[in-house]
């Protein structure tokens, strides 16, 4: 696997591994008509011939804020960030999702990588519930998943999605359907982890404009910021994933933040609140 | 490619927008209701639950800016047993609930129908928003937009979609017009030159049996949309 | 860096750290109680016994030299055999320093716990010395029966120092299933540690977890433990206090304070 070491352009900040390139691969590949690719580079891992090739801009879709999958309910831990004063401006707010990104956001990303390369969805779903000992955390992701799932079986119909529908009725968590979703969508593995990576921030953002009035020019900036953050973790969540499909879900990184967690059993409490998490 | 499932898209996704649900039972008449803060949309529910219940099985979807207010003001109002009683949690934009990113919405109203049973009605009022805020077709069959005279008497020529589309257009408070200085017969006019055929009721909900034009009309769409789907 | 699983012949000084295993396994005595037939350490890794109360042996690590440094390579066992029970103890806080090279150490656990056995873990806090680099790594494997009392205290740097780099991993897995997988990554080259979703500035972290089949029944309630604490059911049967707290003693205090909510 080939990695560049580049030096991020971001003052302050140290080398940062770049994941690897499939844009590059994808580009250099000639446009075909009709949906079915032959000419598909290789992939780096398997079970790719059990899904359908797809269009990446089902990635755009995928990932597009209002993708009606029930997420613009959910500030990420920004709400209570914001009543302790953790979160107070924009830069406050970028360390937020710089922390947020590394930790569950990793986490999160690798599971939908790993959901994207085909490994068993419901192995994945116990090894996200071992990766999140948040009840009210457990508890929003199967809501989000369950979510989640409606949108995706109605973009992009799979027997794959109509599989884990039937086994967790009450939803998976939401990372597992997503890389699923995306598996569906034929995207990659890294196309997956993309995804769930920019929901790991876009989130908290977006919830912070409405919780602070924070100027809504400075939090899409703060989120331009964290862009060669989300190159990081996108691609060391498609490694993990490559190494998974080897290994097994074990190989999935786990990074967890402690404050994320406890001020999420904090906030469930709240009598009143705008955010359901 | 499985993407050719064009036989059953979209019910796929919104399945539980066909009358007739998996197991073969008829599911619920959806109402909406919608409009802006302090119309009277919780009153409303609440007089619709009290009017009807003893007649119909009644569930409750609300959608709240915070969580939980309009549930628990239902709740104390004893309207509904609380199992019947569901709130939405909404991320400050009850509009994005019912109209954009139905998704909890749609679950909110299957739990309810899975948990306490067969349901006639499921009433699904959104928090208090804009002109602007009406319900997806995918979420409800029906929408009542409630406006109060307070409000000024220019609201239903000003227009927007919920006062111009929606399928009853409530006009509360009609008790208070000669306080704020309100014409009702020339609301009456312009919501007419908005809406055409589409019935408006002007009510006080509060006054005894001020519901009675709203729950009427919920009776008709109810045995209408019945009959339809029993023939279907 | 690899970690010898079994226990290397003796504490080997390479050129660039220390390598050094301990090893203690708890098998019931017949007697009621349970006796320790291995108990053996080296180089940093010194274990006492102490005096049994009623079933449960107690061992004891004395750090006998400085470690981790960098570049070190460390693993401790401990198994505890069916109807077993151990308790274990530091006498001091581990102090991960920096080694000569930058070369991070390792420190790796792993434990095991039979059926109806019963392991409380109890060690005093890692302390994370300005410049070190520290990768610690633990495995639980839980028979179904088994009991668990795990706590882990981090401090990150010493008084009026900026803290090392520390990355820790702890799986436990029970009846072969995963129940918790965890990694925490503070200081230098993990990004936003300090930032209001990891830590918000607090200078140690630390959690208990209790496994116990009891749970199943009767699972923990989520209880807010003050400002920065909070004891949670894991999904299995078990519970998980996750606390952040200014410094060490408030960290005990928070964990003290849990244990006593469960009775452990």
């Amino acid at each position: 696997m080939a990695i560049h070491h580049v030096t991020a352009p971001v003052a302050g900040a140290a080398a940062r591994t770049r994941p690897p390139e499939p844009f590059k691969e994808r580009a250099a590949r000639p446009p075909e008509p009709g949906p079915v690719r032959s000419g598909r580079p290789p992939e780096p891992f398997g079970n790719r011939a059990a899904r359908p090739a797809g269009s990446r801009a089902a990635l755009l879709v995928l990932a597009d804020g209002r993708f009606p999958a029930g997420g613009h309910a959910h500030s990420g831990g920004a709400e209570p960030a914001v009543k302790t004063g953790r979160v107070r401006d924009a830069a406050t707010l970028e360390e937020f999702c710089r922390g947020r990104l590394h930790t569950a956001g990793l986490t999160a990303a690798a599971l939908a990588a790993a959901a994207a390369a085909g490994l068993d969805p419901l192995v994945l779903d116990e090894a996200a519930d071992a990766r999140t000992p948040a009840p009210a955390l457990r508890a929003a992701a199967r809501r989000l998943g369950r979510q989640m799932m409606r949108a995706a079986r109605a973009a992009w119909p799979s027997p794959e999605l109509d599989a884990l529908a039937a086994a967790r009725p009450r939803g998976a968590h939401q990372p597992v359907v997503l890389g699923l979703a995306a598996r569906a969508a034929g995207l990659a593995p890294l196309d997956a982890a993309y995804a769930s990576a920019y929901e790991a921030v876009s989130g908290p953002a977006t919830a912070t404009v409405r919780l602070l009035s924070l100027d809504p020019f400075d939090a899409t900036a703060v989120l331009a910021h964290l862009a060669v953050d989300l190159d990081q973790v996108a691609g060391t969540a498609a490694e993990a994933a490559a190494r998974a499909v080897r290994e097994g879900a074990e190989a999935l990184p786990a990074p967890s933040a402690p404050l994320l967690d406890i001020t999420a059993e904090q906030h469930a409490t709240w009598p009143v609140r705008l955010f359901a998490s | 490619m499985h993407l050719d499932h064009g036989n059953d898209f979209p019910e796929r996704h919104t399945h539980s927008a066909e009358a007739i649900r998996p197991d073969g039972t008829r599911r619920a008449l959806r109402i909406g209701l919608g409009g802006p803060v302090g119309t009277g949309k919780t009153a409303t529910v609440a007089a619709l639950c009290r009017a009807l219940r003893d007649e119909l099985s009644i569930a409750v979807v609300t959608n709240d800016i915070y969580t939980r207010e309009d549930a628990e003001f239902l709740l104390r109002e004893a309207v509904l047993p609380p199992e019947r009683i569901s709130a939405v949690e909404t991320g400050a934009c009850p509009h994005t609930a019912i109209r954009d990113d139905i998704s909890a919405n749609l679950e909110a109203v299957e739990d309810l129908e899975d948990q306490v049973g067969p349901l006639d009605l499921v009433l699904v009022e959104s928090g208090g928003d804009n002109l602007t805020a009406t319900f997806s077709r995918g979420l409800v069959d029906f929408q009542i937009f409630v406006i109060d005279v307070s409000g000024g008497d220019d609201i239903p020529r000003k227009g927007g979609p919920g006062v111009t589309t929606a399928d009853l257009l409530v006009v509360n408070k009609t008790d208070l017009a000669p306080y704020v200085g309100v014409d009702l017969e020339g609301m009456a006019r312009d919501a007419k030159a908005q809406r055409g055929d589409l019935p408006v009721a002007f009510t006080s909900i509060k006054a005894e049996g001020g519901v009675r034009p709203v729950s009427d009309w919920v009776r008709e769409r109810l045995a209408a949309w019945t009959a339809e789907n029993a023939a279907a | 860096m690899t970690v010898p699983t079994a226990p290397p012949p003796a504490a080997l000084a390479t050129g660039f750290g220390v390598r050094a295993a301990a090893r203690v396994v708890a098998v019931p005595d017949g007697r009621g109680s349970t006796g320790l037939p291995v108990l053996e350490g080296e180089g940093p890794f010194a274990l006492r016994r102490l005096r049994s109360a009623g079933r449960e042996a107690r061992a004891c690590l004395v750090g006998a030299m400085s470690a981790p440094l960098g570049g070190d390579a460390l693993a401790l066992s401990a198994t505890v055999a069916d109807g077993a029970a151990l308790r274990f103890t530091t006498t001091a806080a581990t102090i991960a320093l920096p080694g000569r090279t930058g070369a991070p150490a390792a420190y790796d656990t792993r434990l095991d716990v039979g059926e109806d056995a019963v392991l409380r873990w109890l060690p005093e806090p890692l302390i994370s010395a300005g410049g070190s680099d520290l990768r610690m790594t633990t495995r639980i494997d839980l028979a179904p029966s088994a009991r668990l009392v795990y706590r882990e205290e981090q401090v990150l740097g010493r008084a009026g120092e900026d803290t090392g780099r520390l990355v820790t991993r702890l799986t436990v897995r029970r009846a072969g299933r995963p129940l918790f997988d965890q990694e925490l990554a503070y200081g230098p080259g993990a990004p936003g540690w300090a930032g209001g979703a990891v830590l918000g500035g607090y200078g140690a972290v630390g959690q208990l977890i209790v496994v116990d089949p009891a749970f199943e029944e009767r699972p923990v309630e989520r209880t807010l433990l003050g400002e920065t604490a909070v004891l949670t059911p894991l999904a299995g049967p078990a519970a998980l206090v996750t606390a952040v707290a200014p410094d060490a003693l408030c960290l005990r205090r928070h964990l003290d304070a849990a244990a006593n909510l469960m009775d452990w």
